[in-house]
């Protein structure tokens, strides 16, 4: 009888669990809250614009916030609000791109380097170890300056930078669980590597792994900002907002909006991307 | 004021991770008079420890004491304040922890860390303390108590360890010091050496204790009270004669029953197979860079040769250490052996793993000590039993279902557990899915590793008595290592005796005792405690053997 009481009411939870989803804390809120609206600011920009993103709309330059122009306007009398908006594409886009691929590629090759071991695992290790030691913006800055700035160009060269870390962290926590005794069991089962890395380790680890994908993600935003800040990143008459902020620092002896409001915008990103992952709910955090 | 420990009603309370509030001890009142050991027991979860770090007043994080009193000298040490407390503590109560290895610092010597308690309370000069720590290594028979205390805490066995946190309990002249579970992590033959040195000890400075364990044979030796606990109450107390000889509250019978299962019956005669199920050959196995000739520097399985016909069960037995989980790894394929053959069934397996084709590994499934790190946490029951069904057996969706079903029955399990994690299940339960998962793949044989020896006991003989049960359903042969004699001799019809990663000597189960020929099984055997009082003062061992033959003596 007690049997019977008991595992209704571990049932009830975990429906209860999926169903009203995730516990987050209020700082969890705000973060999750400010990315998705950049999200949708970056899907849904062409739609909201109140200018054209191109096209010279203030008489001024470096012109005052005012009700025509939200966030003032820029060098050439642009409206900043919707450079900044139509930005978001190119910062959001480009980075989740590269996030996407460096952990991708990053947690794979860990936990294969972790169950395989031996040489394989040498080899990996001591090839993304030099490749890490490398610094990244000038890993970047000498990548692009050689091969040309594009957009794929730019997601592959940040996602090469940032491939290293993400497989270090994988490796470090697939290590761990690969010597438990389950993978043993699955290991003397017969079982695939393929199989070992999917079904037993992956599970186990994608708790830390998602978190660090936000830091990654937070760290990729900024080396593009940076990129672009120095002429490499995005390029003319497209810009992200890092290329914003260089496009407008000359008004910054003026205190011109159009140079702040492209920095509050990389801020307010990478911010609420750490508060994201700081607050992660405690389901999620204990996965691993 | 009439005895020096005197608890009434004491209620403690835990908050659970879902911040629920669940009192763990529901009153208990108990009393320890000078000089009087009292023993609690009962299995994990039964409160016993927390009782006993009650005495100190104190509770383990998320713990809380919520009601009643606990009196230790006259001081109510509920009521008294945090500053109080910690004058007491190390001067009239001393604490004796279970893992002496995780409670020394491993970056100071010995002696610095006894002597600290007397350098916190300012009770002497370090010279006198220095004085008198000798004197209690040598009251508590430790080898060169002149110069023991300079070592650090590595340079000693683990049954050193456990009396010089002893001696650092002891050093404040307490009176009253907890045990908690001091034996526990020892081998039989190093456990007796601790008890008697605690027990001489104790009597001697007529110090009262209170002793925490599991196990009624080694309280039996060591305490005059027992006092029996279960989901936070108290079962019954009684003067140890009486508990042992007329119990009365049920589970204390459980308990003792637990304690001697049911010896396997005999046996028929083993079928006249032509070949036996699996025949090991000089098998070597070892750890560590090959060396110049081609054996490895470690070398925990030497030329172990051992024999096992269909349908018997064959135990190995031996201390921490002597290489009988390698022996099994290597059986198994998870640590190819380095020499010698394994044969099973009549044909000649691969030494790893790798090598064996995928019918092999099946009719040879192997069983983990530890349930929690042999199930994966992130998986449910129903997938975790899945796996091996499709893997060996290519079954479909629904005859995967149904035989999971049946699997949960085969071991005794409620069908609606399927759905659950791991974390959710009780220890027992989830070494039934371990060996569950086993059972999946219809193995002819199955390794168990010291499948009970993480358990309590009654859990344990449950699990013992499903495996009997099961082999007579499925014609399964086991092979059970253990450190733990009397579960070895309930379901094993020969037993090896594995010393130093040499097999000593092979027996019939039957004649264990009896039988026995080498010297160190005849002290392995004699060294596992009895449910008589009077036991270990009656043993009479001599000391040069158990040293020359305990390594961690």
């Amino acid at each position: 009888m007690t049997m019977t009481t008991s595992s209704t009411s571990t049932k009830s939870d975990r429906i209860s669990g999926t169903r009203l989803g995730y516990r987050f804390n209020i700082v969890g809120i705000v973060g999750l809250t400010v990315i998705l609206s950049w999200a949708l600011v970056a899907v849904f920009a062409p739609l909201i614009l109140p200018y054209p993103v191109g096209e010279i709309v203030d008489l001024d330059y470096f012109g005052p916030m005012s009700r025509d122009f939200w966030f003032g306007s820029d060098y050439l009398g642009r409206d900043m609000l919707s450079r900044i908006l139509m930005g978001a594409r190119y910062t959001v886009g480009i980075s989740l791109a590269a996030v996407t691929i460096a952990c991708f590629s990053g947690v794979v090759l860990g936990m294969v380097a972790a169950v395989a071991g031996g040489w394989l695992d040498t080899i990996l290790s001591r090839f993304l170890d030099a490749l890490n030691s490398i610094p990244s913006k000038l890993f970047g800055l000498v990548v692009v300056a050689a091969v040309g700035s594009s957009i794929p160009v730019l997601i592959l060269t940040l996602s090469v930078i940032y491939i290293p870390g993400a497989y270090r962290f994988a490796r470090a926590l697939a290590v761990n669980i690969n010597a438990m005794d389950f993978i043993t069991v699955a290991r003397i089962r017969g079982e695939s590597t393929l199989y070992l890395i999917r079904s037993e380790i992956l599970p186990n680890i994608v708790g830390p792994v998602l978190a660090d994908l936000g830091i990654r993600f937070v760290f990729i935003v900024l080396l593009l900002s940076g990129l672009s800040f120095l002429g490499l990143g995005v390029q003319p008459p497209y810009a992200d907002w890092g290329a914003l902020v260089r496009e407008n620092i000359g008004g910054l002896p003026f205190g011109a909006p159009a140079v702040i409001f492209p920095s509050l915008a990389i801020a307010s990103l990478t911010i609420s991307v750490n508060l994201l992952i700081d607050n992660l709910p405690q389901k999620i955090r204990d996965r691993a | 004021m009439a005895n020096l420990v005197e608890i009434r009603d004491l209620k403690v309370e835990a908050t659970t991770d879902s911040g629920r509030r669940v009192e763990i001890i529901k009153g208990i009142s108990l009393d320890v008079a000078d000089g009087e050991i009292v023993a609690l027991i009962g299995e994990s979860g039964s409160g016993k420890t927390t009782i006993a770090l009650s005495l100190m007043g104190y509770a383990r994080p998320g713990c809380r004491i919520s009601g009643g009193s606990v009196s230790v000298a006259g001081k109510d040490m509920v009521a008294l304040r945090e500053k109080e407390r910690s004058r007491i503590r190390g001067t009239e109560v001393a604490y004796v922890p279970q893992s002496a290895a995780a409670a020394f610092n491993p970056a100071a010597t010995i002696m610095d860390q006894v002597i600290e308690i007397t350098r916190i309370h300012q009770l002497m000069s370090p010279d006198e303390a220095r004085a008198k720590a000798v004197d209690l290594f040598r009251a508590l028979s430790l080898p060169e108590p002149e110069t023991i205390g300079a070592r650090y805490p590595h340079q000693v066995s683990g049954g050193q360890l456990q009396r010089l946190s002893a001696a650092m309990a002891l050093i404040g002249d307490p009176k009253l010091v907890i045990f908690d579970e001091p034996t526990t992590a020892l081998d039989v033959t190093t456990q007796i050496e601790v008890l008697r040195a605690f027990k001489s000890v104790m009597k001697k400075g007529g110090i009262a204790g209170v002793y925490v364990s599991h196990d009624l044979a080694v309280v039996a030796q060591i305490a005059d009270r027992i006092v029996v606990l279960k989901g936070g109450e108290m079962q019954e107390t009684g003067t140890t004669e009486e508990i042992l000889n007329d119990a009365k509250h049920p589970y204390t019978r459980e308990l003792l029953d637990a304690f001697e299962p049911k010896p396997r019956g005999a046996a028929g005669p083993a079928e006249p197979t032509p070949a036996p199920l699996l025949k090991v050959d000089a098998l070597v196995a070892g750890y560590g860079p090959r060396q110049a000739d081609g054996l490895p520097l470690v070398r925990a399985v030497r030329q172990v040769s051992l024999k096992l016909e269909k349908g018997r069960n064959l135990g190995i037995i031996g201390e921490s250490g002597c290489g009988k989980s390698t022996l099994a790894r290597a059986i198994a394929g998870i640590l190819p052996a380095v020499a010698g053959d394994i044969v099973f069934e009549g044909r000649e397996l691969g030494r790893s793993a790798r090598e064996r084709s995928r019918e092999q590994l099946r009719e040879m499934q192997i069983v983990f000590q530890y349930a929690d790190t042999a199930l994966n946490p992130a998986k449910s029951i129903e997938d975790i039993l899945d796996r091996p069904l499709s893997f060996y057996h290519g079954m479909d969706r629904k005859a995967r279902s149904a035989r999971i079903d049946e699997l949960l029955d085969m071991v005794r399990l409620p069908r609606n557990l399927r759905h659950r994690r791991p974390s959710e299940l009780s220890g027992g339960q989830k070494q039934r899915v371990n060996f569950a998962r086993a059972l999946a793949a219809e193995p002819k044989l199955i390794l168990c590793d010291e499948i009970t020896s993480a358990l309590d006991t009654v859990v344990a003989a449950a699990i013992i008595d499903l495996l009997k049960e099961l082999q007579r359903e499925l014609g399964l042969s086991y092979m059970f290592i253990s450190h733990d004699l009397s579960t070895v001799q309930a379901i094993c019809d020969e037993v090896v005796v594995m010393y130093a990663g040499e097999k000593v000597e092979q027996l019939a189960s039957a004649d264990l005792a009896s039988g026995a020929k080498h010297p160190y099984s005849k002290l392995l055997f004699a060294s596992v405690p009895k449910l008589d009082t009077g036991w270990l003062d009656g043993l009479d061992q001599q000391p040069e053997l158990v040293r020359a033959l305990s390594k961690a003596g």
